[in-house]
């Protein structure tokens, strides 16, 4: 009984998934250039559900009427600009996968690049301070002479 | 001293990044902050669960701390939680608004009535626009509202016996002074 119910599940899951991308297909010939921008945007969002996944790829629910939402506020004329703004409204910065510059944001967008710099500058005291302790050691007379016989030799 | 500081700094780096990342481990990455949180809660006016000719705003919630608990009978996890909010029902401490997010009215009326009802009122949100506008991505989510109608807290995810003291309760008896 058990198996059978399992079965029957999967069985409605691969029928109901394609179902749901087969709308957005037909969505998709009946308006080709609002749906390439409701996807660009999708694409810059995250699916909150499935974290690491975008808006634009995720088939989750969630994902689904998110798209939904976006298609509708940019069928009643709203810029991408305004729909972002949207979203960030109700779920914060977190919804964006650009993050915006911000002083709490600071530390993700210079963090890195100061590191390096910390990290030449590092390396600059060790060179300047090895060559600081690298001594010139004249030649002895002795050793002069056998350097210029073993290079005289040649 | 000074010879030993060689060695013992790349150890304390290594100790501090293990720190950081063990607590990394820690955290909860679905615990997204609300940028509602001290913010206006979003206005709304819905159906009522059982009288659906009858509306509620939210409005009507004005002067009062309440707290509104977004649930459907889909969801497990409100399974879990809705025996406490059963309890704090019960202790008429705070009204609870109860908003039933993306569900069926039939489903969500035959859970109440197997569950328990602890809601001060009941609201239907079927196509979850109230839900988008409180930025609800998972249910269930419980918002704490005062009498001015800002949000105070929002706690994402079913609530236990102690996060429900501690913060909801708690957060309620400051609130109501």
């Amino acid at each position: 009984m058990k198996r059978i119910f399992a079965c029957l599940m999967l069985l409605s899951a691969m029928v109901i998934s394609p179902l749901s991308q087969a709308k957005e297909a037909t969505l998709m010939a009946a308006d080709p250039v609002l749906e390439k921008r409701v996807m660009a945007l999708a694409h810059e969002l995250r699916c909150l559900v499935c974290q690491n996944q975008s808006l634009g790829d995720s088939h989750s629910e969630f994902a689904i009427d998110m798209r939904t939402e976006i298609r509708d506020q940019m069928r009643l004329g709203k810029s991408d600009d305004q729909v972002n703004e949207f979203m960030v409204e109700r779920y914060g910065d977190f919804i964006l996968f650009n993050p915006p510059m911000k002083s709490t944001t600071i530390l993700l967008w210079y963090g890195a690049p100061i590191l390096l710099v910390i990290a030449f500058g590092v390396l600059f005291l060790n060179l300047r301070s090895r060559q600081k302790n690298v001594k010139t050691m004249p030649l002895s007379d002795e050793e002069r002479k056998r350097a210029e016989a073993l290079l005289s030799d040649k | 001293m000074v010879r030993y500081l060689k060695y013992l700094t790349p150890l304390a780096v290594f100790l501090g990044m293990v720190w950081f990342l063990g607590k990394g481990l820690y955290l909860n990455p679905t615990d997204v902050p609300s940028p509602l949180v001290g913010k206006p809660a979003p206005v709304f006016s819905v159906a009522d669960l059982r009288n659906p000719e009858v509306q509620f705003a939210s409005e009507q919630m004005k002067g009062k701390v309440w707290v509104l608990n977004v649930w459907a009978s889909w969801c497990r996890p409100c399974r879990d939680e809705h025996p406490l909010f059963v309890d704090l029902g019960r202790k008429n401490i705070v009204p609870i608004v109860g908003l039933n997010y993306k569900d069926q009215r039939g489903d969500a009326l035959q859970w109440l009535r197997s569950l328990g009802d602890p809601y001060y009122a009941s609201v239907y949100d079927g196509d979850g626009k109230v839900g988008m506008d409180y930025g609800v991505y998972g249910v269930p989510e419980t918002y704490v509202i005062d009498q001015q109608g800002i949000i105070r807290y929002k706690h994402t995810g079913p609530v236990t016996a102690k996060s429900l003291e501690e913060k909801v309760v708690k957060l309620v008896k400051e609130l109501q002074g």
